[in-house]
């Protein structure tokens, strides 16, 4: 007997997308760096931006308003424009 | 034979002759790992005859894929998780309220802390689906509590693809993830239900959503002034997250019917109850200050003179549940509060 079950998923198939390839270095490329608001991520980005800054590297800060939640939109559209990379900090 | 359904629009999957039909539901990645009920055609049709809502409406956009989540799919995970019909309205409320911005079910099922979501339910649907309030009101036991917390986190699993491991990085959790749901008990209850307090009619049903971790026992058998006892409560609630952490996390306290008699033998309403908590619970900072008590977390230095409140205003919920004999009632932690995590929802259950 053909026993049929109603699929409990949303059905989705995610779309796959390649990620940008890494630049070989970082000479003349803008760093973001992202501060997700947890306790301390600021001590751990404040001193990439140190360690950026002496390399010569331009260095754009931003920070979400929370990290219990996704970025907002327009904060990943904004990085997406003005950087080549971005530094994400989790700290505790 | 029942009849064929003409609003079906969920996918059908066709078993194979010689799998097994508990096997298979587990293999497909669709149970929490407990066996779970098929979803026949049959029985999801049965289960959406419990609500007046139609089977292809949106009823909310769950979390973490942001996957639309139709009637239709919250009565086949009602089905994998053995509710009866008749809870299906509670269901839809519980998903409609864990999927609001302010409840944040995104972040409570990402964070590494034990939380998640507990619903405690309110107004008649508790007594016309035989919820339980009393003996072993957050244990087993009951089908409708044991099955809608399951449901809502099987949708939350099946239909937002939040899975343990995976989205779900909890770094140990705690078995309330399973399911986690109970009724107030407003008969015995000194106090307005819960619902009611959060601004609902009383002749209504109602589902609050609190992200909770485990439920910790509070035990004080020699208190008879609603004075002696709120102290001892505090004692226990300044130890949630840990004893030095403030203005972070909320907290529910579960009273039992023993200890609400003393807080109504002293003629405390339940307003007054959270209001002699928060007095109890302003902390002198340099008790709280990094290495204060020979404990290295703490908070900064700088607020070494401060008064601190651990809790906010709105970061205390009291419901009434329990059996009739013990003088314990229960803490139920919470995780990041407020617009900085989760807000308690309170949501009407419809039909």
């Amino acid at each position: 007997m053909t026993r049929v079950v109603l699929d409990p998923t949303a059905e989705a198939t995610p779309a796959v997308r390649e990620r940008a390839s890494r630049p070989a270095d970082l000479t003349g490329r803008t760093v973001g760096l992202l501060d997700i608001s947890k306790a301390r991520g600021d001590v751990f980005l404040d001193r990439v931006a140190e360690r950026c800054a002496e390399a010569g590297l331009r260095v754009e800060r931003f920070r979400k308003p929370t990290f219990t939640k996704p970025a907002p939109i327009d904060l990943r559209h904004e990085i997406a424009t003005k950087c080549d990379v971005v530094i994400e900090a989790l700290a505790d | 034979m029942a009849p064929e359904p003409t609003d079906r629009r969920a996918r059908a999957v066709t078993l194979g002759v010689a799998e097994d039909d508990a096997e298979a539901m587990f293999e497909r990645g669709w149970t929490d790992g407990l066996p779970v009920v098929p979803p026949t055609p049959e029985r999801v049709e049965r289960m959406l005859a419990g609500t007046t809502r139609t089977p292809d409406e949106v009823v909310a956009v769950v979390p973490p894929d942001l996957a639309e989540c139709t009637v239709e799919k919250v009565a086949i995970n009602a089905v994998l998780a053995g509710c009866r019909p008749e809870y299906l309205p509670v269901v839809l409320a519980a998903v409609e309220a864990a999927c609001t911005d302010a409840f944040n079910m995104h972040g409570l099922l990402a964070t590494t802390w034990f939380s998640g979501p507990v619903v405690v339910v309110n107004g008649p649907v508790t007594h016309a689906i035989g919820m339980n309030s009393g003996v072993n009101a957050l244990g087993p036991g009951n089908r409708a509590n044991a099955t809608i917390g399951r449901a809502l986190q099987l949708v939350v699993r099946n239909v937002g693809g939040g899975r343990p491991g995976e989205v779900d990085r909890a770094t140990l959790g705690q078995p309330g993830k399973y399911t986690f749901c109970f009724a107030e008990d407003e008969a015995g209850s000194p106090w307005e239900p819960l619902h009611v307090a959060r601004g609902l009619e009383p002749g209504q049903s109602a589902v609050t959503l609190f992200a909770g971790e485990a439920p910790r026992g509070l035990a004080d058998q020699l208190a008879r002034s609603a004075d002696d006892l709120a102290t001892s409560f505090a004692a226990c609630l300044r130890t949630v997250w840990g004893p030095k952490a403030v203005l972070a996390f909320d907290a529910m306290v579960v009273v039992s019917p023993e200890h609400a008699r003393v807080f109504a033998g002293s003629g405390w309403t339940r307003t007054r109850l959270v209001e002699e908590l928060h007095a109890r619970l302003r902390i002198p900072g340099a008790e709280l200050v990094r290495g204060a008590g020979g404990i290295a977390e703490g908070v900064d230095p700088a607020w070494a003179d401060a008064e601190i409140p651990k809790f906010r205003p709105d970061g205390l919920l009291v419901v009434h549940a329990g059996g009739g004999a013990g003088l314990f009632s229960a803490i139920v932690g919470g995780w990041a509060s407020g617009a900085l995590g989760s807000e308690p929802v309170t949501r009407p259950v419809g039909t």
